[in-house]
This record gives C-alpha cells, structure tokens and sequence, in this order.
C-alpha cells in the first residue's frame, strides 16, 4: 500500500475508534442529565460513572491522536483548516474543556444543576460541531483569494446537508452510547438500569437510520461527485444497514445485548470506512488531496515505525484496561471501591 | 504594543501555554513523588507514606484533567493561530508530535488503572508497578514536547527549497543541539517544583500548628527530593546557559546584557538599562562570571548582542526574567539545605521563620517555571523558527483572534477558579487523622 494510503487507513481507524468510545461518553451525559431531571437518576448513574471515570482520558487521546497524525502525515490540512476552522475550532474546544472538567470537578464538589445541564449539553453539541469538520470537508464551504482562507458559516448555516450530518451526529451518538451502557448495566447487575438504556437505545434506532439517508439525499445535491463514488461501493452501505438490523432484532428480543452492541460497531464500522472510502482522493475538496499532500517520504517512515511501536505498547495496555475495569464484573457492579 | 493578528496570536499562545504549564509541570512531577512515596510505604511496612501516596494522587487527579483539558487547547492551538508554522515545522517536527501523542495515550490508560484500583491486588507491588508506565509516559511526553521546543531554537535535519521543507531526517530534527538540555532541564525543573508544592503544603499544616508523624514525615520527604531535583535543575540550568552562549548567542546576551564581544566578560545581576548608551546603572557587577558561565573558562570569549542585526535582536527585558528564574533557583537549593542543617540534630523543632520560607518555595517554584519559559521563548524572537521563519510571518489571517482570547480568557479563569476551590475544599476537608485512620489497623511507627 502506498503511503498516502497507508496514512489516511490509520487515522480513519483512530477516527472509529474515536467515534465509537466518544460516542459512549457524550450519550452518557445526555443519559445522564435526562434521567436527572425525569428523577431516575438513581436507575442509570452509578452505572454511568463507574464506566466514564478511568475512561475519559482516554477518549481524549483518540481526537487529539487523529488531529496530530492528521497534520503529521498531510501538512497542508493545518495550513487550510486551521485557518478556516480557528472560531468553530475554538468554541468547540471551549466546550471539550468544559466537559472535561467536569470529571475531575463533579466527583469532589457537589454538582450543580447548572453543571449537569452543561455536561449534558455539551454532550450533544460537540459531536454536532465535529461532525462539521466533516460536512466542511466536502468542499464549498472553505474559499480562498489572493492566498486568504475563510470560512463561509453562512453559506454553512443555510446548507440543509451540513443539518443532515449535524442530526446524523446526534442520534448516532445517543444510539451508541444506549447500546453499549445497556450492555455494561446488563453486565453490572442491574436489570433496571439495563431496561431503561434499552429502551433508550430502541428510541433512537431509527431517528439514526433516517437521519442516515437524510445524508445520503441531501449529499446528492451538495456533492454528486461524492455521492457517485458513494454508489459505486453501495455493498458498504448495505452491509451497515444490515448489521443494524441484527442489532435491532437482538435488542426487540432483549436476546444479548453485548452482541447487539458488537453488531452496532460492525454498523459503523461499515458506515465510517464506506464514507471515508468515497470521500477520497480528497481531504478538502478541491484544495487537498491524499497524494498531493502526503509529508515526505522520510517522515512518513518514521511515522510509520512510530506508529507499528506505539500500537505494540498500546494495544495490550488497552485490553488490559478493559480487563479490569469493563469485563470485570465485580467493579463494574460497584461491589468493589476503588477510589484513591 | 501594536494589536495585530500576530501579537493577538502571541498573547492566546502565551495565554494557553502559561496556563497549560502549570499543570503540565505537576504532571511530569506528581507520578514520581507518589511512586516514592507508594515505594516508600510498602518496603518500610510504612501506612503513613501509603497514605501520602494517596492523598496526592487525589489531588493528582483533579490536576491532571485540567492539564489534559488545556492540553487538548494548545495542541489544537498551534494549527489554529500558526498555520504556516505548522505546515512548514510539520512537515519536519512531526514525529516527535506524534509520538507524544502515544506517550499519553501509555500514560492515560495506566493512569486510569492506577487511580481505580488501590485495593484491587494483594500483592502491593503490583499496583506500584502500574505507576511505573505512567511515570515513564508523562516524561516522555514531556520529552517529546521539549524536542518539538528546542527544534524551534535550533532547527536542523532540513532543507529548505523554495520555501518548501525537502531532505528531512526526523531524528536529526528530533535530536537538535538544544534537546539535551532543554529536555533536561525542564524536566527536572518539573520535578523540583512538584517536589517544592508539596513541601509547602505540609509546611502550610505545620505551620497552622499541625504537630502530627505523617505530616513531619511529609515534609522531610519532599525536602529531600527538593534538594535532589533543584540542584540538577541548577546545573541543569547552566548546562543551558552553555548551549546558550554556543547555538544562541543572541539570547544569552540580551539575557545578560552583554553588548560587545570580549573575553573575561562580567555577570550583571539586576540593574537598569540606558537603551542609548547601553550604560547600566544600579547592578552588581561580578567580574569573569559571565565567560566562566558561558563557557568554562574565566576568559572566554562571549559573543555581544552589537554582533546582531538590530532587528533580529530579542527585547531587552528578558534580562529580569532571568535573573528572577536564577534567584528563584537558588532559593530553592538554599532553603532545603538551611532545613537538613538545622534538622541535624535530632528533635529539634523547626522555627517558624525557616516553616515560612518552604511555605513560599511553592508558589516562587511555579513563578520560576513562568518566568522561564518567558525568556525562553521571548528571547528567541523575532524568529518562531530560529533563522527559518519569523514569528509575524506566521500567525494566521483569520480575523476574529481577538474574540477568541477573550473566549479563552473566560475558560481560563473557569477553570482555575474551579480547580483552586475544588482543590482547596479537598484539602480543608480532609484532615490527616480522618484519611490516615479510615478503615485501617492503628499503625504504630
Ligand atoms: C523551577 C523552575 C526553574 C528554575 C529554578 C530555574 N529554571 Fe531555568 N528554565 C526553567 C525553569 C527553571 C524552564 C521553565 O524549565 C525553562 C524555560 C524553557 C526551558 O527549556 O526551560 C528554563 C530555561 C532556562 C534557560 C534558557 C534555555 C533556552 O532557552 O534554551 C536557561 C539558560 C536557564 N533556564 C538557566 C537557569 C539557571 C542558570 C538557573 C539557576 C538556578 C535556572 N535556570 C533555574
Ligand atoms: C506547545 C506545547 C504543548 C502542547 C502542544 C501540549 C499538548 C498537550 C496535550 C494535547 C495534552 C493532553 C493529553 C491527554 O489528553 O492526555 C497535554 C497534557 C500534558 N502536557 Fe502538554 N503540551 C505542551 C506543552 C507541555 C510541556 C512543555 C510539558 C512538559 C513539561 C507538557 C506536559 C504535559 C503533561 C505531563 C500532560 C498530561 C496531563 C497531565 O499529566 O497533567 N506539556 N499536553
Ligand atoms: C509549555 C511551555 C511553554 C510555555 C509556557 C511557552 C510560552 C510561550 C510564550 C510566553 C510565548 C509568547 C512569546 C511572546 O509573546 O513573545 C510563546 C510563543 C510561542 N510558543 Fe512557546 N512556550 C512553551 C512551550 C512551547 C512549545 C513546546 C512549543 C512548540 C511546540 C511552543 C510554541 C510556541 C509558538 C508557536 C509560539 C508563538 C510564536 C512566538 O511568539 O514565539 N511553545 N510560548
């Protein structure tokens, strides 16, 4: 595989990776900030926290990993989005704060109403404004003259497929997270828990679903070249949609919610590679392209190496993580008191 | 001051970074203090140093999200206000950014395991083995970090054609002249300050006429390492200088003052600057220090900040942070070894005067990491790449900086606001006996 391609694989499999842990974590705080204020907190927190707690960091890393390996491996994307993106970039970083602060503040100081509002709002509107970066990659939104690079948020604002990708972000958000926390509360004993994420999970089924092909018209419009390749790879998409079927089915049949949840993955896993895939040779169309913005062969081996060392060190640290604190029966139930 | 695009940049740069470094040097230091701590604790069969161990590390856990969070900010920062400088160092500077990226990932993975699972083994070794990769991500994270720093001062392992990076050899850029001691210095500065934090809080409790073993032992314990980390961050320091005098003359001499070339040149601590006659009046002046500092040698030759094209000079003020940075340094050696000579003998109280001064080491410790990077980095201006590229050149075009300091100021102040409370409310509410006795056999030391 050439080395552009190798690149953008790597960095689209941290991108699943970011989606699908993230995910988890913002639909946590909208869970969570639901059942506050409908007063069933009770039902869903503990599980929720004993999860979230050793996890956060680690989801930051995944963003800041594929933002670094972005600019590592395709200079030219910090030149055009970093110029473009500085205000959205910024209120988005604002609100990724906000959030992460509330970890380390919301366990030792009692937690306001106000503060669980933010935690549960921030969990919707940063998957929003992420998924932005997405709809602005598909070009017409970035312009440039005489060497300036500016972001038209008008045009952004009143476009109805940049709102496709911002209800697609949402509902795939809450969707994931319901899937796996009714797992993990399933997992954890607590069968009430584990209904109420249940049912949350089938109330967001298929909102994502039409949300999805919402997306896929509204693209034709925005951009047929996109949505031709789109077609071209159509297996993709049918297997995504397939995969959700499954899922659907295992959790109407309340069958196994842990193989509904890998099937939901499997759905975004074909979903994420079959967009990625159509959306290439582009990075930001028309201005970047894989092979044309790809650092330098010397670089791109070092990365390279970097990256085959850091996932010889990382991937036994996760699954180590996961050990003890996921697939560990008796922490996640709550039956064994960790704190330092 | 003229508001343009890059100075707005420049002040959300320093904004983010100032706040950021706070954290970012109780990171690098807090793992180590409590792994000797932890180690401390189950080789002597000792509760009172498991406890310490703890406690910190509850407060580590508070800090450390604040320095993710600000973290994440610079990391995206530097694209959003320096995108020509990203595209251009990018292309040579990438790896180390990417390997600092795994560092953490390492670090906070075990750190999650670390935190939550105290209890989780009946061996303790096992836990305090799980410190260990968090220990090791954070300095390389921070090693990393610092190689990214220095390849801005002394950038090597490229070509540039056409305003275009070509023939890049990462390691090169990577392992630039100024790393060693870059690296090395602020890393152990990290460790002293750290060190020198937690000596001031049980100073603090001391001094409010706390009298308990777990307190004295604390305070022993983090005398101990301040004396260790804060004369390697001193030789460190002039190890520094060196480099200085060698790859950045420019730097050293508006640091020190030191206009024309001449051997046996003289220190100036202090003093105030005629900006015409380069006359300075008020300073002490030692003679032959300045060649002995730069180069080993009394009479060496220090190279004058005449020798400099007027505007590619660094602003003169650096000269106090300087010599604030060094005078904080020495304190930091002064007042540990002042608290073993007087310790010497054994049960002697500690007067409260000597108490004062350790409670002041803390605070001085993180205006010396400030005062610090000040210099450092405005003393390689006008360059943002030394030689390459100017600073003016590349900021980006955007026009909204000014909002977006504003927006920053605001979290800033947030978060630290919110974390000095939360702070300050774990520490007043948990006195020691509370914490040391919970749920555990009296131990007798
Ligand atoms: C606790 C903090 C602390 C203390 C006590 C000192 N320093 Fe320092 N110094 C730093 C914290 C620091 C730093 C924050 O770590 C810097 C900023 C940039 C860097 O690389 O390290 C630094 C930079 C720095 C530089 C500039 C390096 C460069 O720009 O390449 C020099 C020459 C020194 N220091 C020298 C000293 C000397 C001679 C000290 C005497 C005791 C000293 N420092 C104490
Ligand atoms: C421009 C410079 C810097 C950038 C871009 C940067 C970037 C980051 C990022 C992205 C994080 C969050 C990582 C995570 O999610 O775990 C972070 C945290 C951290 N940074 Fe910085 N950093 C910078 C300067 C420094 C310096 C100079 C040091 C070392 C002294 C340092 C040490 C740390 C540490 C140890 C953490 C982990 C959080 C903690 O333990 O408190 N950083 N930094
Ligand atoms: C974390 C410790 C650091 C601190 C506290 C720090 C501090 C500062 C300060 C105060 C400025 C403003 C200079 C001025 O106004 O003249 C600045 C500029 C800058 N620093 Fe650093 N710095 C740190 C580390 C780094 C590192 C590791 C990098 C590289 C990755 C970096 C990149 C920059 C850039 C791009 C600028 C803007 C250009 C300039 O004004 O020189 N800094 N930094």
């Amino acid at each position: 595989m050439s080395l552009e391609n190798v690149g953008i694989t790597v960095l689209w499999m941290f991108l699943y990776g970011y989606v699908i842990v993230a995910s988890i974590d913002f639909g946590a705080g909208f869970f969570s900030y639901y059942s506050f204020i409908t007063g069933r907190e009770h039902l869903v927190n503990g599980v929720i926290e004993r999860y979230l707690s050793p996890m956060w960091e680690v989801t930051n890393v995944f963003l800041i990993f594929f933002m670094v390996g972005l600019i590592g491996f395709y200079p030219d994307t910090a030149y055009y989005y970093g110029t473009a993106l500085l205000v959205p970039g910024s209120i988005a970083l604002v609100l990724l704060a906000l959030r992460g602060s509330f970890y380390a503040f919301s366990h030792y100081a009692k937690s306001s109403a106000l503060y669980r509002f933010l935690y549960g709002a921030t969990g919707l509107f940063i998957p929003a404004s992420l998924a932005t970066v997405l709809t602005i990659s598909e070009g017409g939104f970035i312009d440039e003259n005489n060497g300036k690079v500016t972001l038209a948020l008008d045009r952004l604002l009143s476009n109805p497929y940049s709102w496709a990708v911002v209800l697609v972000a949402v509902t795939s958000v809450l969707y994931i997270s319901a899937s796996f926390l009714a797992y993990y509360a399933k997992k954890a004993r607590d069968p009430a828990a584990a209904e109420t994420l249940r049912r949350f999970a089938l109330a967001t089924a298929l909102p994502t679903i039409f949300a999805s092909l919402l997306v896929f018209f509204t693209l034709r419009t925005h951009n047929p070249g996109h949505f031709e390749r789109m077609l071209d790879i159509y297996p993709l998409f049918l297997g995504s949609f397939g995969c959700f079927l499954v899922a659907f089915a295992l959790q109407v049949t309340r069958k196994s919610y842990g193989w509904a949840f890998v099937w939901v993955m499997l759905q975004f896993l074909f979903a994420l590679f079959g967009y990625g895939a159509s959306h290439l040779p582009y990075l930001l169309e028309p201005y970047i392209k894989v092979h044309d913005s790809i650092t330098s062969p010397q670089m791109g081996l070092a990365l390279v190496i970097g990256l085959i060392a850091g996932l010889c060190l990382l991937i036994p640290s996760l699954v180590l993580l996961m050990k003890l604190f996921l697939f560990n029966t008796k922490y996640a139930s709550g039956k064994l008191s960790e704190e330092p | 001051m003229n508001l343009d695009q890059t100075m707005l940049a420049r002040i959300l740069t320093m904004m983010t970074l100032s706040f950021h470094i706070i954290f970012a040097t109780l990171g690098v230091g807090m793992p180590l203090v409590i792994s000797i701590a932890e180690f401390l604790g189950i080789r002597r069969g000792d509760d009172h140093y498991l406890q310490m161990a703890k406690r910190w590390s509850k407060g580590y856990t508070v800090t450390v999200a604040v320095g993710v969070v600000t973290g994440t900010c610079i990391g995206l920062q530097l694209s959003l206000l320096w995108p020509t400088f990203m595209k251009l160092g990018g292309d040579a500077i990438a790896l180390p950014l990417f390997l600092e990226t795994f560092a953490f990932f390492f670090e906070a993975i075990f750190l999650g395991i670390y935190l939550y699972s105290w209890n989780r083994f009946s061996n303790p070794w096992i836990h305090w083995a799980l410190g260990i990769p968090v220990l090791v991500g954070s300095s390389l994270s921070a090693f990393f970090i610092m190689t990214v720093n220095a390849f801005m001062n002394a950038p090597q392992g490229f070509k540039l054609q056409d305003g275009k990076i070509v023939d890049v050899q990462p390691i090169l850029a990577m392992f630039n002249p100024a790393t060693p001691t870059k690296a090395g210095h602020m890393i152990l500065s990290a460790w002293a300050t750290t060190a020198f934090v937690l000596a001031c809080l049980a100073a603090y409790r001391m001094l409010k006429g706390n009298k308990q073993e777990y307190v004295k032992k604390a305070l022993r314990l983090t005398m101990v390492l301040s004396l260790v980390f804060s004369s390697g961050t001193a030789l460190y320091g002039d190890l520094a200088g060196k480099y200085l005098a060698k790859h950045q003359p420019e730097k050293l001499a508006a640091a020190e003052w030191h206009f024309d070339t001449g051997t046996q040149a003289s220190l100036v601590l202090g003093g105030v600057l005629n900006e015409q006659t380069h006359e300075i009046s008020y300073g002490v002046k030692i003679p032959y220090l300045l060649s002995f500092l730069a180069t080993g040698s009394p009479t060496g030759e220090v190279k004058g900040l005449n020798e400099v094209a007027k505007d590619l000079q660094p602003p003169l003020f650096v000269h106090y942070l300087f010599d604030a940075m060094a005078g904080i340094g020495s304190y930091m050696v002064l007042v540990p070894l002042l608290y073993f000579l007087w310790t010497r003998k054994r049960g002697r109280e500690v007067p409260k005067g000597l108490m004062r001064l350790i409670v002041w080491g803390g605070p001085l410790a993180m205006l010396a990491i400030q005062l610090g990077w000040v210099f450092s980095e405005v003393g390689r201006q006008p360059w943002i790449l030394v030689g390459y590229l100017k600073t003016g050149a590349s900021a980006t075009t955007s026009a909204h900086v000014g909002s977006m300091v504003i927006l920053f100021g605001l979290l800033y102040v947030f978060l630290g606001v919110a974390a000095s409370r939360v702070l300050l409310r774990m520490f007043r509410n948990n006195p020691i006996p509370a914490d040391v006795d919970q749920g555990r056999e009296p131990h007798v030391a």
